[in-house]
């Protein structure tokens, strides 16, 4: 960013929920499949179908407004959010207004080691649009040869999320949106899936001079689709801006496309963006009641939050921030680690685990947690095992890989492949003997005064052994022997 | 007993003695559709007769050991409402071949109830209207004259029911659509309260006013009618549990009702004729001993106009959904989607239909919401708060259920204006969510006038045994005189 500019963004993300049926009618929710399977009169807009509301999607509703600490009025209304197009059957989107389900929250993010507070303007409940595939060079409806229309998509419960203008990098955009989509995993209100577009973000980004108060003009970029496009977007277009604002020119509102292949940011032709929605309020429709008791179930509904658990684990395990914010952004990680923790006590140890061999395991095949073979309780098997001196740390690794591959129990693995850690004395003195006898050279040299060949002594003495000799043993057999 | 005489039965007398076996199902079907040979070409209340399937519904009836309550009863029902495989139009060029893939809820009930559908009957385009010359398939003539409208919107039920045509028949109001055809027709026209039909299948046009209602030749048909047709639909969030059973009325007189007298709904703007029919009405009210006072809706001067921004700003996002891409009319060769939307909807729907999507979509727009819109809302709660008040000080509200008796076709139709003035009466009824019933009071020249009865939500009970008292007070035994078969 150039000196004496600051940035200025805005998030609008739209969360495809996960529940079981659409949002107004009985039509299962699901992704893809057999286009048009999953339609009925109403999410098709036949003439005299009426929407029902879904009151398990205003639940998942309530669950992200407590999460992003929002105030839930008592009651907020539907509106109809009017415009043609072909993917819109009704010719309206059932949406709501001025008049949202939840007002006023915030999200905390930590972008290098800056606690950020980013504020929730609003969340509020709507419908998904059918999904429309345009035959053509462009993919677009314009000039497209003809269009098809699925309306598998119609329905399906949406949740818009809309953030203060509070952000004020790109990489806090990407921060931000992270931790967001790890907290509505983490509720289990959506997949959050961004190459399905179960998880959409828009941005509006203004520059200004740094110390300004007043918002510039702004731009909209629209389907941010993943972090890296949001990131390298907004990058792009607050350097445009920047370099209009440093010329003297002006910035015009409008939306913009930006082209992830070739990093270029066009404005789209006006006509596209300029509605008038003639919102009013939906009258298929009673008003959203919110009432305490609502609230409070949903409340007494809700799991421990990430950030309150981080907390817990920075406090109570000692955990650095780093260590606790990677075991909390996941609820099923943060599962395993607790019932882990609960078999094998130190949480530091255990963490240290899930991070460099669970992690790393599931990043290299690509696998989920839910379906990982290694369950917590044998985890902490065979931390225990390395503990108590069973096993050697890098054996236990190795006993590990196997675990993730063949889901038996480590003390199985060991068993049968001999692997126990050799710590009998004697049987050590035995090997070590031999080393220092294949090595007079080495011997003498380490005599005269080379330390750092005992390292080399350890390393042949763990060849001969496999890994299994106890390292300690070894240092004080060695160190003794070689005097 | 002859067919003649079949088709002279109410719809009480006629399942009584279907009930006891003195003619069957198909006689009685057989009779009907007679009938609509004989005079349908005339008054042309029907878009579509199902004469097979009636027939085929009345002698599975017959055959069946137990007869449900309203079983072999054949109604017409207005083409509003959605019935799966049979064409439903909305009297629309729009839905000319429109096939629709599932069926109205209250068309179900009734059809769970034994009823047989005749045919569905022409209206108004949209139920857009108030004499059913809106229809893009030629209007409906009045069967007492028939160089005059029906009413509207729901003038094919209206007629087919004063014309001996159906039994009975279901229309939708939305301003007047029941009350109105049938004051102008002779017959009896109910609207219910507001949430106690299912309006699932019933094609919207002003969704927060629309409800489906019966028209009968009798308060006890009506009644009758409405008590399976009420109930909370789980697929029509705006329905209600219906808090009791409607009830077939007694025949006693009037004594212990206090009946309010609408000020601002007699007198001017009301023809002399209907006038005179109404103030004897009131006369014989009081003689079967009802307690007539002078009730008064303050605001009821403003309800037409807030009416006409309210109802035509639903109606504008309710028809958006005819856009040619799914279902119904298609503008062939259009160059791209905006032109094949704008030639479509412009060829599909007619003059006043387009005249309520522009005058709604006008009303909704950025920088005018508030003006009207916004403003119009706060009438109808006005509206609302004085029925409150009037209901306070009577039990039941009376007025004429239109300012004329019915006009001569073409009369109107170059006057946008004066046609909606034929609901004045009937509007505030529905800004507030009210049930009304019309009864036929007398004639006027030889043509038909309405009494309009209102009742406070849910009070159909009360409003039927009073209406069935005002019958047997008024004593009308008229019918239209339907010429013989040429």
């Amino acid at each position: 960013m150039t000196a004496g500019y600051e940035a200025v963004i805005g998030l609008e993300i739209h969360v495809e929920l996960s529940t079981e049926s659409k949002m107004f009618c009985g039509c299962r929710v699901e992704f893809g499949g057999e286009p048009n399977t999953r339609t009925c009169p109403v999410c098709a807009a036949h003439p005299g179908a009426l929407p029902v509301i879904n009151e398990k999607a205003i639940d998942y509703l309530a669950r992200i407004a407590l999460s992003l600490d929002c105030d839930i009025p008592p009651g907020s209304i539907f509106h109809r959010k009017n415009y043609f197009y072909p993917d819109l059957p009704k010719g309206y989107q059932i949406s709501q207004y001025d008049q949202p389900f939840a007002i006023e929250g915030h999200l905390d993010i930590s972008v290098d080691e800056e606690d950020i507070r980013v504020g929730i303007e609003r969340v509020h409940m709507e419908e998904d649009t059918a999904k429309n595939i345009h035959a053509g060079a462009s993919g677009r409806i314009a000039g497209a040869l003809y269009s098809l229309i699925d309306f598998n998509r119609s329905g399906t419960p949406l949740v818009e999320i809309v953030t203060k203008p509070e952000i004020h990098s790109p990489q806090s955009a990407r921060v931000f949106l992270n931790k967001l989509k790890n907290l509505l995993k983490y509720l289990e209100v959506s997949d959050c899936n961004m190459e399905e577009g179960s998880l959409r973000c828009d941005a509006n980004v203004s520059v200004r001079p740094a110390g300004s108060s007043e918002l510039g003009v702004k731009t909209e970029l629209k389907n941010m689709n993943s972090f890296k496009h949001l990131e390298k977007g907004l990058a792009r277009e607050i350097e445009r801006q920047t370099g209009l604002l440093a010329a003297g020119e002006r910035v015009v509102q409008q939306t913009v496309h930006f082209d992830f292949a070739t990093g270029e940011v066009t404005p789209m032709r006006s006509k596209e963006f300029a509605h008038d929605y003639r919102y009013f309020p939906e009258p298929d429709l009673a008003p959203l009641v919110a009432n305490q008791e609502f609230v409070d179930r949903i409340a007494a509904s809700m799991p421990e939050l990430p950030d309150a658990r981080a907390g817990r684990y920075r406090r109570d395990f000692g955990l650095t921030p780093y260590n606790a914010e990677v075991m909390t952004s996941d609820r099923k990680l943060s599962d395993f680690f607790e019932e882990c923790v609960r078999h094998f006590n130190d949480p530091k140890l255990v963490s240290n685990w899930l991070m460099g061999e669970l992690l790393g395991y599931l990043n290299a095949t690509g696998g989920e947690l839910a379906d990982c073979l290694v369950k917590p309780a044998s985890l902490a098997e065979l931390l225990g095992m390395i503990e108590s001196g069973k096993i050697s740390n890098a054996v236990g690794k190795e006993v590990f890989a196997e675990m993730c591959q063949s889901g038996k129990k480590a003390a199985a693995i060991v068993e049968a492949k001999g692997l126990t850690q050799i710590s009998d004395t004697a049987e050590l003195e035995a090997i070590i003997d031999a080393v220092l006898a294949e090595n007079p050279e080495q011997v003498a040299q380490y005599r005269a005064g080379r330390d750092k060949l005992f390292g080399f002594f350890v390393g042949m003495v763990m060849k001969k052994t496999r890994g299994r000799a106890n390292p300690q043993v070894i240092n004080t057999l060695l160190k003794e022997k070689l005097s | 007993m002859t067919v003649a005489g079949l088709i002279e039965l109410n719809a009480l007398e006629a399942a009584e003695r279907l009930q006891n076996g003195e003619f069957s199902a198909v006689e009685l079907v057989e009779a009907y559709l007679g009938q609509i040979r004989r005079h349908d070409p005339a008054i042309l209340a029907y878009l579509r007769v199902s004469e097979e399937n009636a027939r085929l519904e009345a002698e599975a009836i017959d055959a069946a050991p137990d007869r449900p309550p309203l079983g072999g009863l054949p109604a017409a029902v207005k083409d509003v409402l959605v019935t799966e495989g049979i064409v439903t139009t909305c009297a629309s060029r729009m839905l000319e071949n429109y096939r629709p893939i599932y069926t109205a809820t209250c068309i179900r009930q009734m059809r769970r109830a034994g009823m047989i559908i005749l045919g569905k009957t022409n209206m108004d385009e949209f139920a857009m209207g108030s004499s059913t010359e809106n229809s893009a398939f030629g209007p409906t003539h009045n069967p007492w004259d028939l160089d005059r409208v029906p009413g509207g919107s729901s003038g094919g039920s209206a007629a087919a029911v004063a014309a001996r045509e159906a039994l009975w028949a279901l229309g939708s109001d939305t301003g007047g659509s029941i009350r109105q055809p049938a004051a102008f027709c002779g017959v009896v026209g109910l609207k219910p309260t507001y949430g106690s039909v299912s309006r699932y299948g019933l094609v919207a046009f002003a969704s927060s006013f629309d409800q489906v209602g019966p028209i009968t030749r009798t308060v006890s048909d009506a009644a009758l009618m409405l008590r399976h047709l009420v109930g909370k639909d789980p697929r029509d969030s705006t329905s209600i549990a219906y808090p009791k059973e409607i009830l077939i009325p007694e025949d006693r007189d009037l004594s212990g009702l206090r009946i309010g007298v609408i000020r601002e709904l007699v007198g001017e703007g009301i023809d002399a004729g209907v006038m005179a029919v109404f103030d004897q009405t009131v006369k014989n009210l009081a003689i079967a001993g009802a307690e007539i006072v002078e009730s008064s809706l303050p605001h009821a001067e403003y309800a037409l106009p807030a009416y006409y921004i309210l109802a035509p700003a639903e109606a504008s996002a309710n028809l958006a959904r005819f856009d040619g891409v799914r279902y119904g009319l298609r503008a062939a060769g259009a160059a791209g989607i905006t032109e094949m939307y704008e030639t479509t909807r412009s060829r599909g729907f007619g003059d006043e239909v387009k005249r309520r999507i522009m005058l709604g979509t006008y009303a909704l727009s950025s920088g005018y919401y508030d003006a009207y819109y916004g403003r119009s809302q706060k009438v109808r709660t006005l509206i609302v708060e004085d029925f409150q008040k009037a209901f306070g000080a009577a039990d039941l509200l009376i007025s004429p259920t239109a300012p004329t008796t019915a006009f001569r076709l073409g009369e109107k139709t170059g006057d946008p204006l004066t046609m909606y003035m034929s609901d004045i009466c009937t509007i505030p009824v529905n800004l507030a969510g009210l049930p009304a019933i019309s009864i036929p009071a007398g004639l006027s020249d030889g043509l038909p006038v309405g009494l309009q009865i209102i009742g406070p939500a849910f009070s159909e009970n009360r409003l039927l045994a009073a209406a069935r008292g005002a019958e047997l007070a008024i004593g009308f035994d008229a019918a239209p005189p339907l010429g013989e078969v040429s």
